[in-house]
């Protein structure tokens, strides 16, 4: 019988000759993130650290991206004390704030290695399964122990295998498969598994890779993940990775799953992800017309150049409605810095968009972009939770960028596919 | 052991911004920073009136989306005896384990257990008794009891590095 992607993986790391769905085994991960919450995760190890000092400098990366510029005496503490023990213990992987969201960082500094294992403190690391890596999040209390020890354990999870081929139509991408994927099977249908995406993969970008594996955790997965092929090496090489630097990793033919589905992107239709769950999933002919007082595009989820590109074409030479605020924030300052050479970020400013600092702070409610009650925000984020954006009598809808940039533009919930993007 | 103190009932999909919201994750870490926005949220009345000893019941995917552990670290802290829920979301599980946080999964029991319920828990041989009638839940493998039977995964650490250095 073969193998899933998980079961090799876990295997290998394990330094075990085969492993089975269940079993625990203790791996050393090739890297641990942490970001805004690395101030609390020291506090609580800060005799040990002074006793023991970090297992490897090489191992943490960190990024400051959740409350920068820093909003408030509590938060600029946390970034300083932070800083101070990156320099106290000469760790080499830092990035302060302005860097970006710390899924993208990861990803454009050539840490997301194929075949390698990353766990984070925080849920969106499931991420880099985009280029057949083992990623998946992890609680601060673990980060703490992992600074120190360098391992920690998994249970091998069982593994669904989705298939996918075709194209999407146009004003259709990533945002919406996934989006459908979790109606679905909904947001516990994946729970402790690994999701595996196989078939024709020609139709998904790195991008929208990126986008599906990141919302893996909102269908409950512990990672998803997506085979290395010609699309991965190309990205991989354009950030300087050699092909013999890394080692990939998939599952075999007969690999044994404990459920397939099938999706054609060609069939794809724009969805939301109504309130208060990302699993509450409609079409978008449902909510056609729906006033929203404030639109998002941005996140790990869908802070890309590509998602900032769409929204830039269609509103050059455009206005955004005057009943919308349009909060526009790059996942990174590399992403900024491309989309001001490729003048997008002029097009948004000029259409009357609110440019913001790399960065996730409205996403979560804690740092600007905060929603008043009886608010609606059409926002490209993963989640939708009651209250997540500062204000538990506000709601979120969550969509693809180019429905996120159509419905800015118009005021009310639009169909992209009735806008030439 | 019976419960005398009180039953928290929830339904499906209980999150952790319903459990603790985002917009504290940066200002508060410690379980005095905590307790007072527990399920602020969701039950505006269960941060004051839990006590030690009490249950919390709740349907599937309790303590799913973010990587937060304040949910976890705060239950723990007010002195919630167990968590009894049809299912859990991944990070939450392990959070729970690592705070020292008993979860139990078992959805026939949480089909059962009423507000005025009598609920007796034998952790060790996996069995809830409510109002006299026993339900079976999974124990945990031994290597992640060992994490939580150390008062959690930080306890456990210590106890590890001691013992290599001792070496």
């Amino acid at each position: 019988m073969g193998k899933t992607f998980a079961e090799k993986l876990l295997a290998r790391k394990a330094g075990l000759s085969e492993v089975k769905p269940g079993q625990i085994v203790t791996v050393r991960p090739d890297h641990l993130l942490t970001h805004d919450n690395t101030a609390a995760i020291i506090g609580k190890i800060k005799d040990e650290l002074d006793e023991f000092g970090v297992i490897d400098p090489e191992l943490s990366i960190i990024v400051l991206d959740h409350v920068v510029p820093a909003a408030n005496e509590k938060t600029a503490t946390n970034h300083k004390v932070i800083r101070e023990f990156v320099k106290k213990h000469s760790l080499v992987n830092f990035y302060d704030a302005g860097e970006g969201i710390c899924h993208q960082v990861v990803i454009e500094k050539g840490f997301a290695r194929p075949g390698t294992i990353i766990v984070g403190s925080d849920s969106h690391t499931c991420s880099y399964g985009a280029l057949g890596v083992f990623s998946t999040g992890i609680d601060r209390t673990e980060a703490a122990s992992l600074m120190l020890t360098g391992e920690t354990w998994f249970k091998v999870p069982r593994s669904i295998k989705i298939n996918l081929s075709g194209k999407f139509v146009s004003g259709v991408s990533a945002k919406d498969l996934v989006l459908t994927i979790i109606g679905d099977i909904r947001a516990d249908g994946a729970n402790y598994n690994s999701v595996e995406f196989h078939g024709d993969l020609s139709g998904m970008s790195i991008e929208d890779r990126i986008t599906v594996a990141n919302m893996g955790v909102e269908m409950g997965a512990k990672n998803a993940v997506f085979p290395v092929d010609e699309i991965t090496r190309g990205y991989l090489e354009s950030i300087n990775m050699e092909a013999d630097s890394y080692e990939a990793v998939w599952a075999d033919e007969d690999a044994e799953y404990y459920q397939e589905l099938t999706y054609n992107l060609g069939e794809v239709e724009p969805v939301i992800a109504k309130p208060h769950t990302v699993d509450n999933v409609t079409k978008i002919t449902d909510l056609e017309g729906m006033k929203i007082q404030q639109c998002l595009l941005g996140t790990c989820t869908n802070g890309r150049l590509v998602d900032i590109e769409k929204a830039a074409t269609l509103l050059k030479g455009q206005k955004v409605s005057s009943d919308v605020r349009f909060l526009v924030l790059p996942a990174s300052r590399a992403i900024l810095n491309e989309a001001l050479r490729l003048g997008y970020i002029e097009s948004l400013s000029m259409a009357g968009a609110i440019i913001l600092p790399p960065g996730c702070g409205p996403c979560l409610g804690a740092h600007m972009g905060v929603l008043a009650p009886g608010e609606k925000c059409l926002s490209t984020a993963n989640r939708n939770f009651k209250g997540r954006m500062g204000c538990k009598e506000a709601e979120i809808y969550l969509s693809s960028p180019e429905t996120v940039a159509v419905s800015a533009m118009h005021g009310e919930v639009t169909d992209p596919r009735k806008v030439n993007m | 052991m019976a419960n005398e103190n009180q039953i928290w009932k929830y339904g499906d999909d209980i999150n952790t911004d319903m459990l603790f919201p985002g917009k504290y994750t940066y200002t508060c870490s410690t379980a005095e920073e905590i307790k007072p926005h527990l399920l602020e949220d969701l039950d505006p009345l269960f941060a004051q009136g839990v006590q030690r000893g009490d249950i919390i019941i709740a349907g599937k995917n309790f303590g799913c989306g973010s990587s937060r552990e304040q949910p976890a670290l705060g239950l723990r802290a007010v002195g919630i005896k167990a968590v009894i829920a049809k299912s859990y979301a991944r990070i939450f599980y392990r959070a729970s384990i690592n705070q020292g946080l008993l979860l139990i999964e078992c959805p026939e029991a949480v089909d059962l257990i009423q507000d005025n319920s009598t609920v007796e828990l034998d952790i060790e041989n996996g069995i809830i008794t409510i109002d006299g009638k026993e339900v079976t839940f999974p124990t945990l493998p031994e290597e992640i009891l060992a994490i939580r039977d150390n008062g959690g995964l930080l306890n456990y650490t210590r106890k590890k590095l001691r013992a290599r250095q001792t070496k």
